[in-house]
């Protein structure tokens, strides 16, 4: 896959899939120790120890009974190219999470990317969905949790479609300002 | 930096959207959101759809589906009438579902040279 952001939009598929209720999305920027790291956390079903062990291998997991698919082993497979690497963390019924680490500065790092439309297609498709980003640099986090904004909505969906517009530019104008008002550095 | 106060008066916009709008059922578009659907590029169709749908102010239903063994076809859209049948779109660009939206979703004619599928009710 060309951008992280679009890893990202596909591990939390796999939550999706695994009927999560809540998905946390968090990005942390560690440019003094140049790494990247990008975890996904959710409350879905969760994988026992023998699918923890096939669920990053592409040639194991089979169409009828896979949960996870190619999705994670792509994303292990471009974790380590880059000097870095893939954790999986998952409890049955209790939910999983995925991490992984980045060396930021490696040349085969895929930029971020469209976060902003990774992130709206996800509230537009799973409006019920509780969807927590937190994208950390240094010192500064923006943070995006949906159960906040809904909040504010009250009867109103939080995938109108103005309602999203107005989201993707919050999320672009938030992270923006993490970057001092530059583009974004790891794009 | 946008703020929350901001959405109250969006809230407000859409409370009134929702008054004019009409009861009859919606179309449907179905996006394939698989590892292979997403790689093909099914992120910037979803995008394409979200513009339109709001550009025109349409009511659509939008949904997901993960892999269903077409990945060689994707990205992959369905469009789907109330009461019609469900027409698969294949290896779609943005364009294209600009031109969908606009012959199917709105005028309820199928786009034959991008259709890949149809499936009857």
């Amino acid at each position: 896959m060309r951008e992280l952001s679009l890893h990202i939009l596909d591990i939390v598929q796999n939550s999706i899939r695994a009927s999560a209720e809540k998905v946390e999305i968090i990005i942390r920027d560690r440019t003094s120790e140049n790494k990247l790291v990008i975890e996904i956390k959710d409350d879905g079903r969760g994988m026992n120890e023998q699918q923890k062990k096939t669920a990053a291998d592409p040639f194991v997991t089979t169409r009828k009974t896979r949960r996870v698919g190619l999705g994670l082993s792509l994303f292990a497979q471009t974790a380590e190219s880059c000097q870095g690497n893939m954790k999986i963390t998952s409890e049955k019924g209790k939910g999983t999470v995925i991490k992984a680490e980045f060396q930021k500065d490696h040349i085969d790092r895929p930029p971020l990317g469209d976060i902003s439309t990774t992130l709206v297609s996800i509230i537009k498709l799973n409006p019920e969905l509780d969807l927590v980003y937190r994208h950390s640099r240094q010192n500064e986090e923006f943070v995006l949790h949906t159960a906040e904004i809904k909040s504010q909505l009250g009867e109103v969906s939080i995938a109108e479609n103005k309602i999203i517009n107005w989201l993707e530019k919050f999320i672009v104008s938030g992270i923006k300002n993490l970057y001092g008002g530059q583009e974004d550095e790891i794009t | 930096m946008k703020s929350l106060e901001e959405l109250k008066e969006l809230r407000e916009q859409v409370q009134k959207d929702m008054k004019t709008r009409s009861e009859k059922k919606m179309p449907e578009i179905i996006i394939g959101m698989g590892t292979c659907g997403i790689s093909a590029g099914a992120r910037e169709i979803m995008k394409t759809v979200i513009e339109e749908t709001e550009k025109r102010s349409l009511d659509v239903k939008i949904s997901q589906t993960g892999c269903i063994g077409m990945c060689e076809k994707e990205p992959l859209m369905d469009v789907k009438l109330p009461g019609k049948e469900r027409v698969t779109y294949g290896e779609l660009k943005a364009n294209d579902v600009k031109k969908i939206i606009a012959k199917h979703v709105i005028n309820g004619t199928v786009v034959d040279e991008l259709a890949i599928a149809r499936l009857e009710e």
